[in-house]
């Protein structure tokens, strides 16, 4: 059809996209289990949607290789083959070239023009030999849509037109010529085999429909075609369709053939159906066409959950964000002017009230962009098992908490990280089987990956059971490297010391390998999930394993946070870091190492005063025998901030300092106040 | 030919006139409440709120090592722009939107002494005297 496919292509990407999620989800449940028959359908029926969806759009590679994925699967569904490891690494190969489609799709905006003929080879070959299996592939190829190559009818089709004229149905060959002038050939083929298809079914057609669609024949085509019409109503029919120059209609006689005893049924209803069937639009009939074979197949192969969405542009919900924010700031401000005019009671009630509504429509806007950490998660099983197998190792990966919902902004900052700490486990965590035996663990190694909500931060694990950090050596790579002296080193903790981990130019790999090790160390990790004011940590045991703590805002546009004043300056903490606020007596703040601490609750402290780290000259911090503090936690590390007075706690929009001022040490950012001045949002990792 | 060719706006920083070229520049402002910016070079005078982006301000000034005068109300803030980076400049007072033909432009042609040399794009000589065109890339390098 000649239809601008552009304006649908970026419907196809995503839609491809989440299909062949779905397939990987299923291929490696498949891997898992063997025997589930449900899984391979399951992966059938996505591979038969990508084969039509791709034909609509014309993509011909990408249709003929699901075309013989289907081939494939259908002799694994049929029993025809076994599910060997084999057949599962082509069907991988086959969705990774897939994948590689797709992405040369969104990429030129077309298909690439080179198909992976070793591929097909090899599906081809793992095929070989099985004509039953082609046979019942047929049957599924033509129920699906009815096409079907091949000059000589096959024995799918014969017995096809056999049932048929059992059930007095009358078949017919009809050549169609169209004339010369013909624009649109596709089109009016369509037009026809529409016309058709409501008064009953093509069974094969000559050439194909694929090629029809794309045009590819001269102005002749021939299709067999069942009906319960007769020649002349069918020829009324016909005849009312312009630009076709010649119409031959011939009854259809065949010569005996066998037919199976189970395809009748099927088969029968299927026609009859068929022939009931009025629908307009060819789309839809394909869809159509489609479910009728998948659904009674699959009653208990759990259908894919249809939601009501609408598909929206990011830019367009970052524009909203923006409106919100401003929202926010003038609300912010009329909250200023109300307190400063001591407004009477009506106003602050409606202030009040228009404080709810902002909120929540920030928070009806946030959950617009939140996703589920799903769409990062989903492709870490697919690496774990390909990077298994390279590094020999036997690896399980756990995921949980897949339905965490985090900010758009932020899923698609946060899978290189976690590829490349889940890489680092794999690599250098997860010791080799037979090592694993010998130190008395399971040979099977675990990576858990976990992420859950805690406050307004999401954190995410990535877990392993293997060797652990071992922190001297990494004290004399450090040393080594001249990426710390030996002096700093002499006093480190081993906390302190696998902190040397993320600085740049670390990496223990003693052996450059395929999977780490590529100069990209955790340093570019660490300032990752720093650029999204997130943080990381590590918990790790020798020979029991590591575990990496990504701490990430829930958002990045508007967050909480306590306002604070040092001298007559006013900053903003953000409030996701603050634990408590207390007063600690200036007697119980003690020195060790030259390190200001205080005793809170049973933890050591250190204590940070905020004003002379920012130069605020003027701090009343001596003026009272007690301090106020802000305790604020990183991880599981606290500090003490002084403050010299609370203000207030509020909602802020966090604003860029501009990549002028990025690098301005311990601020994040800034935010717009009630009065339109700037205040400056403490970075409060940078001070712990 | 784009209209704003040869075009520059000018403005005073001590005794003398400099400009920057105008497709730099998106605005001038008069000198407004700023929040100073804990250890940030010395030149760096704050940001300000314009119209709800956060805009650093360099004392031009200082940044050339020009002995300071009080902000006052002359005192300018002219936003300019280079690649992706924005800032406000604060010169003494601003003068106009004028045209330079490239022929009435010498290269710089100062001493190696000269510490400000590599600010300083060309000199125009107009009816009404000299004027210093400078490069906004190099005042924005710290």
């Amino acid at each position: 059809m000649d239809i601008d496919i552009n304006q649908y292509l970026s419907i196809f990407v995503e839609e491809s996209k989440e299909h062949l999620q779905l397939m990987n989800d299923v291929m490696l449940e498949l891997e898992k289990n063997p025997d589930d028959l449900d899984h391979v359908n399951e992966i059938f029926r996505v591979a038969h949607t990508l084969k039509g969806m791709s034909g609509t759009m014309g993509f011909q590679n990408m249709a003929t290789l699901t075309h013989q994925m289907e081939n494939l699967l259908q002799a694994v569904r049929s029993h025809e083959k076994d599910l060997t490891n084999d057949i599962v690494d082509i069907l991988f190969e086959c969705f990774d070239e897939l994948e590689a489609y797709v992405e040369h799709i969104v990429e030129e905006g077309v298909e690439q023009d080179s198909i992976n003929k070793e591929l097909l080879a090899k599906i081809e070959k793992s095929l070989n030999g099985e004509v039953a299996v082609e046979k019942n592939e047929t049957k599924e190829e033509v129920k699906a849509e009815p096409k079907k190559s091949g000059l000589v009818v096959d024995e799918y089709v014969l017995d096809l037109v056999q049932k048929a004229k059992s059930e007095s149905l009358n078949i017919y060959e009809i050549k169609f010529v169209l004339e010369e002038t013909t624009m649109l050939k596709a089109a009016r083929a369509f037009i026809i085999f529409n016309a058709l298809e409501e008064e009953g079914e093509i069974i094969f057609s000559e050439p194909t429909t694929e090629d029809i669609e794309d045009e590819k024949f001269d102005r002749e085509f021939s299709v067999l075609y069942v009906t319960v019409k007769d020649q002349t109503s069918l020829e009324e029919i016909l005849n009312s369709i312009s630009e076709v120059e010649k119409i031959v209609i011939n009854e259809y006689n065949l010569p005996e053939t066998q037919a199976a005893e189970k395809v009748e049924t099927k088969q029968r209803a299927k026609i009859e159906e068929k022939v009931t069937t009025k629908k307009a639009e060819i789309e839809i009939k394909q869809e159509t066409t489609k479910e009728k074979v998948v659904k009674p197949k699959e009653n208990n192969g759990g259908a894919p959950k249809i939601a009501k969405t609408v598909r929206v542009d990011i830019d367009r919900l970052d524009n909203l964000m923006n409106l919100v924010s401003e929202l926010i700031i003038i609300k912010t401000r009329m909250d200023g002017i109300a307190i400063e005019n001591q407004v009477k009671n009506s106003m602050t009630e409606t202030i009040e009230y228009l404080d709810r509504i902002t909120s929540n429509l920030h928070d009806a806007v946030m959950k617009v962009r939140m996703v589920p950490i799903e769409r990062v998660f989903n492709r870490f099983p697919r690496l774990v098992r390909d990077l298994s197998r390279d590094l020999n190792k036997d690896i399980k990966l756990e995921m949980s908490g897949e339905e965490t919902e985090v900010d758009r902004t932020i899923i698609d900052e946060i899978g290189d990280p976690l590829i490349h700490l889940i890489r680092n486990s794999l690599d250098h965590g997860i010791e080799l089987p037979e090592k694993r035996v010998a130190l008395g663990k399971s040979a099977e190694g675990t990576v858990i990956l976990k992420a859950y909500p805690d406050g307004n931060n999401v954190v995410i694990e990535v877990a392993d059971d293997g060797a652990g950090i071992n922190t001297e050596i990494i004290k004399a790579k450090a040393i080594e490297k001249g990426i710390a002296t030996e002096e700093e080193i002499r006093y480190m903790n081993d906390e302190d010391a696998v902190m040397l981990l993320f600085r740049a130019g670390f990496s223990t790999a003693d052996t450059i390998s395929d999977v780490s090790g590529r100069g990209v160390g955790l340093d570019v990790v660490k300032s990752k999930i720093e650029s999204i004011n997130g943080s990381i940590e590590v918990d790790t045991k020798m020979g029991k394993g590591s575990k990496f703590i990504i701490r990430i805002p829930l958002t990045l546009a508007i967050i909480q946070a306590l306002m604070v004043k040092l001298g007559d300056e006013i900053y903003a903490i953000p409030l996701n870091s603050v634990t408590e606020i207390t007063t600690i007596e200036k007697q119980l703040i003690n020195k060790v190492q030259g390190q200001e601490v205080v005793v809170f609750r049973e933890n050591t402290i250190p204590v940070v005063r905020l004003g002379k780290i920012l130069g605020v000259s003027d701090t009343r911090e001596e003026e009272s025998d007690e301090y106020l503090v802000v305790i604020v936690n990183k991880g599981e590390k606290q500090a003490g901030i002084i403050v010299d007075e609370l203000i207030v706690q509020q909602e802020i929009v966090i604003k860029s300092l501009g990549s002028y001022l990025n690098t301005i040490k311990h601020m994040s950012g800034a935010t717009i106040l009630g009065d339109g001045s700037i205040s400056l949002i403490v970075d409060v990792n940078s001070l712990i | 030919m784009d209209s704003r060719d040869n075009m520059y706006v000018t403005f005073k920083l001590d005794e003398e006139y400099c400009a920057f070229p105008i497709e730099n520049v998106i605005s001038i402002e008069k000198i407004q409440a700023r929040t100073r910016v804990p250890n940030s070079p010395n030149f760096l005078e704050g940001v300000i709120n314009l119209r709800g982006d956060v805009i650093a301000l360099i004392n031009l000034r200082k940044k050339l090592g020009i002995p300071e005068i009080p902000l006052d109300k002359d005192t300018r803030v002219i936003i300019v722009n280079c690649g992706d980076i924005a800032a406000g400049i604060i010169v003494d007072a601003s003068s106009e939107v004028m045209e330079i033909d490239d022929s009435k432009i010498d290269d710089a042609q100062l001493t190696e002494e000269n510490k400000n040399h590599n600010y300083i794009k060309g000199i125009g000589k107009t009816d009404t005297g000299i004027i210093t065109i400078l490069k906004v890339e190099e005042i924005f390098k710290n």
